[in-house]
């Protein structure tokens, strides 16, 4: 009986353990994926997230390094990224350049970028300096985490998994349904929705479809703003070259996945989070009969979970309308 | 300030522009057009496709800017810089096609045009922008959706849903609002669009050729709303090209051409022979030299086509017609009926999923069904061209040049090349004779595709195709979008494909070409062969009836084949 | 629109373009702290004048040959392939996996086809994945690509760490391939001729990468294939109107496209450097989507801009030895706003260039366009 009681903690603590790498993992591509989200559903593709994280990632550690505080790297964060929407927004919204395009031009700026300036401030081949505890957002330990501890199940979900992260992981779950709010609940969202279906019925409705579309692409920038920050500042102590590692563009896997909708969205997210937590722990795995998986495969699964689960094998996911076409009035 | 006129008994004109010119590069859309439009009246404005009428009222609803010109709104002078400019003075557009967002609900459509009138109304109070005279709109209505809370959505909400009730109750104009406007049919959206209109407060109205997709008895309905509305004082503006519809239904016409306004009229004073001569500047034959002549064998019978869409929606229910050589069976319906669909499979684009289709030329014989399928390039080979119904999107690719297209469809074929090359000579030639074959114009094989006027494009098509020499030939709205002058000269290739023995297949909403050219007539309505009659027992009363899905009780089988034999147990399809 | 007479369209516009990369480029040097002429020349200095400079220009040019034709023939049919990198992996795993189990048994002259052979096949197979995924399954070929790039890095640690690994080496790479199997140097070649040449990687592969654009040219505007292509690139409806087989096209066009993009292996694992390491790709798959784009997808401006991203590989090496401040990865920066410029701005500068060209002319040419 004690002896299920402790096999039973243990499974319990290794699933949180999991589960609570899993929040960490995902919190970036929350973020990102909200900010697609939010861009595609005005019909703005935004491959850039990618880019858009890692430049955010790295002004934020460059800033907090600089200045010692993560609050000013998360507000660099946010301004660079917003910066690079407000490019993708001058060539796709008011240039009507190729969206995919713009998005690529957006990744590989980033990736020089970072890298060039981080050796013009600090030259460490394209790192940040690790930053200090107080230079990161610390981990919040939320009310009465201390007093439930005791409980069972409880307490331990409670206190190590929903307790104990860092600002911007609050921030993401936060943004989910806001975003559903934004986008569903508000006059601002009506629009910004049939913009991304049916441009020329808002521009008939005398609404301007340009500042429609520029407004959700610039929100995408904050919000991948935030993202990046997390990266370099949060879960981890600086920046490094081309950290953001292809998280944005699983994000926009998981928001496809997702089907465009807040809440698919964060569960699809949630199940790459695992996807890779659960890889993470695969690595030092040797499954009977196969003998041991080479590690680097086993970290690719991610990738190959989501090209299945884009093939359709998970049912057909409807694009916004007017996804990816430039608005041009017609005569 | 102009004053509005010393006679303060008449009311100034709901609509004045004045001296409007309007430039697009080289070419001059609109030039120093003057327009008055009495309140209260259905106004019609009547000229050719590029006559500069759309230009026209897309700079009275502010979605271009005139380059010159006032503009008068009950006697007021008015910017419009934009639609909102425009809404708020109480102006509402019903475009070609529709503005409405196809996955949202009526509701919301209506919502979403309440924003802008919203928004206004707020720039109204704090009286900024939108220039003079912003709260003409005569009893300025209560604008849906006011933005009693700024951001949330329930409260537009509650009054998006009060105003379609007393839209209902003033006008008659009852409209579902929880139903996903996608799924509305077509006449219903239309009304969807006049109510969004109302709802944010229009007094003029704009309608853009709304009568398209509608059918006749539609159309009757239709005009019957006009009406109404104006005998509550809203002012219509109706834009066409039917002379019919202007003759039914308005009060005062005004015709363009080339940009230029030629002349006003009241419709009491005027004819449809006099307009369609202003429109298009000489006199007009309006129906071609049409000879019958004696069918030859048949070449192509389709036999109980039925076709579902993806979503397994059945868009042809047991389709049954029969292709003679020598003939042109005209197919009449209101767009959207399952026509697109019937060309798609007789030309090999869409797969055959039940029925058959037999192509007889001479002793061969060849059976296209669900088991043994064609691709277009198949039937090429056996003969049957097409002329597709989208020049734009199919017939042409609009950024290649004219040789290019002109062995589009046939790039395998000697034209192109020879072996597995392509020679850009050989398409060169080609294409010269193609163009001088048809009096395409420039004649230059090297100019773009797009770079070509529509009718030229047309013809451009039309020469690909009849050059061919196909003995089974597919025609789809051979004259969209083109202009009268160019009309003529199509229909008499059309005809002249007939006498060389071609069997033709015309599909055309427009019931005039149709009745012009047809030797036999078939009518769909909603993917059903409604039936077939001989062009002499054909007339518009009687089509109008058929397309609008009321079947011909007086006629026989005119067509032999199983369609006629009608024991077809209910399919009702939405 | 307006539209340009065709030798601004093809030839002022994107000078202009790339112009305003190079000056943007100049403001980071400038905000950085050194001065962009200064670095300008000794980015030229390194890819034209040192010794074997153009060599290496040359060398990477064979690169982006490769991958920019890769890239540049889906681009043709409307394909947005992002994957040329990955397939290019695939491609050096392909060519070493032949080359290294034959070039102790066969001669040379018949392993290097057969190794060249290889890394096309293996390239293709990763292209024609994506391209089937579009076509039959609906998942967008940008997202698949992107993928796919991922999942052959992990192929090729994975090869590298075990099947293909020279057990002898403490990094994780592949045993050289014997001399005889590999494409000779260039170098050698003319040494042989009696000509003075420096030393380079440049090998038998750049003429290879020539002849690979003149095959791409012929297929694409000189065969009914070709036609077939670009026609879908421009209009999905009147491929399908013409009896275009779309989806079968969509096939061909990425196999091609793959195929390319695997023989940029072979100026690596067939050449200098002999052997399969870990990310021996280093991006230049993404490179090719500039040059692509640079080139309007058309073979001449293919070769021409890969031979300017050459020369802007070989500068920055040069860049790094020089400054302590400026690193390579500039040039990454140009190639990121050469894309910028070229592709998603591409019509930016369209109106502005039309109404310089019309006022240059004055009214002696009114006509516009009719």
């Amino acid at each position: 009986m004690s002896l299920l009681d402790t096999l039973a903690a243990i499974e319990l603590r290794e699933v949180l353990l999991l589960a609570d790498s899993a929040i960490r993992l995902a919190t970036p591509l929350i973020l990102c994926a909200m900010a697609g989200l939010v861009s595609e559903r005005a019909g703005v593709i935004d491959i850039g997230l990618e880019g858009k994280l890692l430049a955010g990632a790295f002004a934020a550690a460059a800033v907090a390094a600089l200045t010692g505080s993560p609050w000013a790297g998360l507000l660099a964060a946010m301004v660079t990224s917003l910066a690079m929407a407000a490019v993708h927004g001058f060539a796709c919204i008011t240039h009507r350049g190729e969206q995919i395009v713009s998005g690529v031009a957006i990744n590989i700026l980033a990736s020089g970028l970072t890298v060039v300036i981080g050796i013009a401030l600090f030259r460490q081949g394209g790192q940040t300096p690790s930053l200090a505890a107080d230079q990161r957002f610390g981990e919040i330990a939320l009310p009465l985490a201390e007093t439930l501890a005791a409980v069972p199940v409880l307490g331990p979900v409670y206190g190590d998994l929903i307790s104990g992260h860092r600002l911007p992981v609050y921030l993401a779950f936060a943004a989910v349904p806001l975003v559903g709010w934004l986008l569903w609940r508000t006059r601002f969202g009506l629009s910004l929705r049939a913009v991304g279906e049916m441009p020329a019925a808002v521009d008939s409705a005398g609404q301007s479809v340009t500042a429609l579309r520029y407004r959700a692409v610039l929100l995408a920038g904050l919000l991948c703003g935030v993202a990046g920050a997390y990266l370099s500042v949060a879960h981890g102590g600086g920046f490094v070259r081309e950290m953001s590692a292809g998280k944005g563009y699983i994000a926009l896997a998981a928001m496809i996945m997702g089907r465009w909708r807040p809440w698919p969205v964060l569960i699809a997210c949630l199940l790459f989070g695992f996807l890779e937590a659960g890889a993470a722990r695969l690595q030092s795995l040797e499954i009977p009969g196969l003998g041991t998986v080479p590690n680097d495969l086993v970290l690719v699964l991610p990738y190959v979970a989501t090209v299945l689960l884009l093939a359709g094998f998970f049912g057909r996911a409807i694009p916004p309308r007017a996804l990816g076409t430039p608005y041009v009035k017609e005569r | 300030m102009s004053a509005p006129g010393s006679d303060a008994t008449v009311a100034p004109p709901a609509i004045r522009l004045i001296g409007i010119t309007k430039r697009f590069g080289p070419v001059v859309a609109n030039a120093a057009v003057d327009l008055s439009v009495q309140p209260g009246t259905i106004h019609g404005i009547v000229g050719e496709n590029g006559a500069g009428k759309s230009t026209l009222v897309s700079i009275l609803y502010g979605f271009y800017h005139a380059d010159a010109g006032a503009i008068e709104i009950a006697g007021r002078p008015v910017q419009i810089p934009d639609s909102a400019a425009a809404i708020a003075l109480g102006i509402g557009m019903v475009h070609q096609h529709f503005m409405l967002v196809p996955n949202f609900t009526v509701l919301e459509n209506v919502m979403l045009g309440a924003e802008a009138a919203a928004a206004a109304a707020v720039a109204d109070a704090t009286g900024t922008e939108t220039g003079p005279g912003a709260d003409v709109g005569t009893d300025a209505s209560p604008g849906a959706g006011a933005p009693k809370g700024r951001i949330g959505l329930a409260a537009a909400r509650r009054a998006a849903r009060a105003d379609l009730a007393r839209l209902a109750a003033d006008y008659g104009l009852e409209v579902p609002p929880d139903a996903v406007t996608g799924d509305l049919p077509v006449g219903l959206q239309q009304r969807v669009e006049i109510v969004k209109a109302l709802a944010r407060g229009a007094r003029v109205l704009i309608l853009d050729e709304p009568t398209g997709v509608l059918t006749p008895d539609e159309t009757d309905r239709f005009f019957d709303i006009l009406r109404s509305l104006r005998a509550q004082g809203v002012t219509v503006l109706l834009i066409t090209h039917k002379l019919r519809e202007i003759m039914a239904l308005c009060d005062n016409v005004s015709v363009m051409r080339q940009g230029r306004m030629v002349a006003h009229r009241a419709v009491a004073d005027t004819t449809r022979e006099e307009l369609a001569s202003l429109m298009v500047g000489r006199d007009v034959k309006l129906e071609a030299e049409h000879r019958a002549t004696d069918p030859g064998p048949v070449r192509l019978v389709a036999d109980a086509l039925t076709w579902r869409d993806r979503a397994g929606v059945a868009r042809l229910s047991d389709v049954s017609l029969t292709l003679r050589a020598g003939e042109i069976l005209g197919l009449a319906g209101v767009a959207g009926n399952g026509q697109s669909e019937l060309l798609d499979l007789m030309s090999g684009i869409a797969a055959v999923q039940e029925g058959r289709i037999r192509l007889i030329a001479g002793n061969a014989e060849r059976t296209i069904d669900a088991r043994h399928p064609a691709d277009p390039r198949r039937l090429r080979a056996e003969g049957v061209a097409h002329v597709p119904e989208d020049r734009h999107r199919r017939g042409l690719v609009l950024p290649f040049a004219a040789r290019d297209n002109a062995v589009l469809g046939y790039q395998h074929g000697a034209d192109a090349g020879a072996g597995r090359w392509l020679s850009p000579a050989a398409m060169r030639a080609r294409c010269a004779a193609l163009m001088r074959a048809f009096d395409v114009r420039p004649p230059d094989p090297e100019l773009r595709a797009a770079g070509f006027s529509g009718g030229n494009q047309q013809k451009l098509v039309l020469a690909r195709e009849f050059e061919a020499a196909p003995g089974v030939l597919l025609i789809g709205q051979p004259t969209r979008g083109v202009d009268i002058g160019a009309i003529e000269a199509i229909h008499a290739r059309i005809l002249a494909m007939k006498e060389a023995g071609a069997a033709i297949l015309l599909v055309s909403v427009e019931l005039d070409e149709i009745l012009a050219l047809s030797d036999r007539i078939a009518v769909i309505n909603q993917g059903r062969l409604i039936g077939v009659l001989p062009r002499a027992e054909a007339d518009r009363h009687r089509l109008g009836l058929m397309m609008s899905g009321v079947a011909p009780t007086d006629t026989g089988p005119a067509d032999t084949g199983p369609a006629t034999e009608a024991d077809d147990p209910s399919r009702e399809t939405a | 629109m307006t539209r340009l007479p065709a030798w601004a369209d093809y030839g002022l516009l994107p000078a202009l373009n790339i112009a305003l990369a190079f000056l943007v480029t100049g403001v980071v040097v400038a905000i950085i702290g050194e001065n962009p002429v200064e670095a300008l020349a000794t980015m030229v200095e390194g890819a034209f004048l040192f010794p074997g400079g153009i060599g290496y220009t040359l060398f990477y040019a064979t690169n982006f040959i490769f991958t920019g034709l890769a890239v540049a023939v889906a681009y043709q049919a409307r394909l947005f392939n992002i994957g040329a990198e990955g397939q290019a992996a695939l491609g050096g795993i392909g060519a070493a996996a032949v080359a290294l189990s034959l070039d102790q048994v066969l001669p040379g002259l018949m392993v290097v086809p057969l190794a060249i052979a290889a890394a096309a096949a293996a390239g293709l197979a990763w292209a024609i994945v994506p391209g089937w995924l579009q076509a039959y399954r609906g998942s967008h070929i940008v997202i698949t690509t992107i993928m796919f790039n991922t999942i052959a890095a992990g192929l090729t640690v994975t090869m590298l760490a075990g099947a293909l690994r020279d057990p002898r080496q403490p990094n994780p790479q592949t045993r050289q391939v014997e001399e005889a199997a590999r494409l000779p140097a260039i170098h050698d070649l003319a040494r042989d001729l009696g000509l003075e040449a420096a030393t380079s990687p440049l090998t038998l592969a750049f003429p290879l990468a020539l002849l690979a654009a003149v095959l791409v040219w012929v297929l694409i505007f000189r065969t009914r294939w070709g036609y077939a292509l670009r026609v879908m690139g421009q209009s999905e409806p009147a491929a399908v109107y013409a009896g275009i087989p779309v989806r079968r096209l969509t096939l061909g066009a990425m196999a091609v496209s793959g195929a390319l993009a695997g023989l940029m292996a072979v100026n690596v694992i067939l050449g200098d450097a002999g052997r399969l390491v870990i990310n021996f790709t280093a991006g230049y798959g993404f490179t090719g989507i500039a040059v692509a784009l640079m080139g309007r997808a058309h073979p001449v401006g293919v070769v021409l801009a890969a031979l300017l991203f050459g020369a802007l590989f070989q500068g920055g090496t040069e860049l790094d030895y020089v400054y302590r401040s400026i690193s390579r990865e500039m040039v990454l920066l140009i190639q990121g706003l050469i894309i910028l410029f070229c592709g998603a701005l591409s019509l930016m500068l369209v109106p502005w260039v039309a109404r310089a060209l019309a006022a240059f002319r004055g009214p002696e040419d009114a006509e516009g366009r009719a």
